[in-house]
């Protein structure tokens, strides 16, 4: 059977309806290059055949890579029972609860998850998840224009370059300005910052522990935008709060990160969930769904999707985002995952990231020619400075079944010799020493 | 003093120059309940007729416009905790801004109590 949207009668009334003589008319705004003249389709398939056309191409992956690699995606320890409870339908079929009568058991896991947000950042209240940190980024910034009405952000360079991409891509053809303050060292550069903040700055994005690694205590710099009337905003790796100061003590005002540290698998890319939470004076402009506690007639404990005024299906134009979903399903496994370590098992773990990559760092400084490049303390990534080009021992490596880090060429060209270099809990001494041993293979031999 | 009201059920008291502004005791009952007020910012300028803050209740969102053109000079900051003040005393101690008023010719365009008691005769007709 063909599917047939629509007839070409019905196609030429409605054409007629709107005045446009042709489909190709009602399309002319659209660039000729970048229209669809034909769809190169393969011919249909029996279910048997797609699924070993898929497997074939699956096959591709490599899945068995002993992983170095972080730049703001790790490849940390998922407990099976995430997996198990993730897949449970109640959660895997559910979507909006709009519906509280209908959607207790959704909204009470998704006002659980607030709260652990909450928990491990320190911060008042937070929203039911938006898409990954970086679109978070976009959205503390934007919500520091509506709190502040003001529309000038200034970014620490050593935040994450993908960060940096989706915020331009948000905010680049609106009337905003982004500043870029270039890191000093791999560090932020507090001088410039503070030579820069005007009367006109909404807010200052830092990250902690930054792209290049570098852990840091934000406070002066909250101390220093709030003396101009406007707003700090964090971005955090999660997981190292179990170790670190939060941004709740830093000052922050916005706090967002990416959830995939937190039970969720790399999986080439996603998808992940990004978090935001803010301080309590600041919610009325938090964007997307927020569940609050209430009770029912009876007097029971209920929940409900709260403050919902802000949002599209009620402001329409005027919402304070145009966000009307979330990641439910992977920020509850980031739930599922903070529930299941604990707040013990959550200090251990970061505790581990610390120790394995600080003796993985020095293990790799016994390679004759290897250094490190950033000096600052870090948590569980590092850069490191080799005596040959990073791209090419990544490439080596990568054909012994080592991924050996991210080439910071990728971002920054000159850095032709630096390797970002990344520790999870994963990592066995066996691992740690196969790693340092074929670094000085590929980089000697 | 005068007061005025405009076809959206805004109400304006007006002093010399200065302007009290609130809503119509019966738009507070139309909305119900109020939970929040997003009050204005202090000197912010409008021109009459836009928008000069919102007001949320358990039945909807709604915008609060300017009945005249001015400057925002002074915020009743009790709403912030309290925005159920404007159900109990919307044309008293529920009034929501104060203005200094760019130019009283705009008043002409407004009701006097009496044409506004006969509007809301007429909607309810």
């Amino acid at each position: 059977m063909k599917y047939t949207p629509h007839t070409e009668t019905e196609i030429k009334e409605m054409l007629a309806d709107i005045g446009v003589s042709s489909v190709s008319e009602l399309f002319k705004d659209i660039p000729e290059s970048l229209r669809t003249r034909f769809f190169d389709i393969p011919k249909p398939f029996s279910e048997y055949e797609i699924i070993e056309h898929f497997q074939k191409i699956g096959k591709k992956n490599k899945t068995d890579l002993l992983l170095f690699t972080g730049g703001g995606y790790y490849d940390h320890y998922i407990p099976s029972a995430v997996d198990a409870l993730s897949s449970r339908a109640e959660f895997y079929t559910a979507y909006t609860p709009y519906q509280p009568e209908a959607a207790q058991g959704t909204l009470q896991s998704l006002y659980e998850y607030q709260t652990a947000v909450c928990a491990i950042t320190g911060m008042d209240a937070a929203n039911a998840s938006l898409y990954d940190g970086g679109t978070g980024v976009a959205e503390a910034v934007l919500m520091s224009f509506r709190l502040t009405n003001r529309n000038k952000v200034i970014i620490d360079g050593s935040l994450n370059p993908i960060y940096k991409k989706i915020l331009h891509t948000y905010l680049d053809n609106l009337d905003f300005t982004i500043i870029e303050i270039p890191h000093q060292n791999y560090g932020t550069n507090r001088e410039k910052i503070a030579s820069l903040i005007d009367d006109d700055t909404a807010s200052i994005v830092v990250q902690n522990p930054n792209f290049f690694g570098t852990i840091d205590d934000f406070q002066d710099i909250a101390d220093m935008i709030h003396e101009k009337g406007g707003l700090l905003i964090q971005t955090v790796y999660p997981l190292s709060l179990g170790m670190l100061k939060t941004p709740g003590e830093t000052g922050a005002d916005i706090t967002v990160g990416d959830g995939q540290s937190l039970g969720n698998p790399l999986s080439f890319g996603g998808p992940y969930f990004g978090f935001i939470a803010v301080k309590i004076k600041h919610i009325r402009q938090l964007p997307g769904r927020i569940v609050g506690e209430t009770e029912d007639k009876n007097g029971k404990r209920a929940f409900v999707l709260t403050l919902q005024a802000r949002e599209q299906h009620i402001k329409r134009h005027k919402a304070t985002s145009n966000i009307c979903s979330n990641q439910n399903l992977i920020a509850l496994r980031g739930l599922f995952y903070l529930s299941l370590i604990g707040k013990k098992g959550f200090q251990v773990v970061a505790s581990q990231n610390y120790q394995k990559a600080h003796f993985t760092l020095t293990e790799l400084l016994k390679i004759k020619g290897v250094s490190l490049k950033n000096k600052n303390p870090f948590f569980n990534e590092f850069v490191l400075e080799l005596p040959k080009n990073a791209s090419e021992t990544v490439e080596k490596m990568l054909s012994k079944g080592i991924a050996a880090g991210i080439p910071l060429s990728l971002y920054t060209p000159e850095d032709k010799n630096a390797l970002l270099v990344s520790v999870t809990e994963k990592r066995t001494k066996e691992e740690i020493m196969k790693l340092a041993e074929t670094m000085g293979e590929v980089l000697w031999n | 003093m005068q007061t005025f009201y405009t076809k959206d059920h805004e109400w304006i008291k007006v002093e010399n120059k200065t302007g009290t502004i609130g809503i119509s005791t019966f738009a507070a009952e139309q909305l119900g309940d109020i939970t929040y007020v997003e009050l204005p910012s202090i000197g912010k300028t409008l021109k009459m007729k836009e928008v000069l803050c919102g007001i949320e209740s358990v039945k909807a969102a709604s915008d609060i416009y300017a009945p005249v053109s001015g400057k925002v000079i002074e915020v009743n900051e009790n709403l912030e905790n309290t925005p159920e003040v404007i159900n109990q005393s919307a044309e008293g101690e529920g009034w929501i801004a104060k203005i200094e008023i760019a130019s009283l010719d705009e008043l002409k365009n407004l009701m006097n109590p009496d044409q506004y008691k006969k509007y809301l005769e007429d909607l309810n007709s």
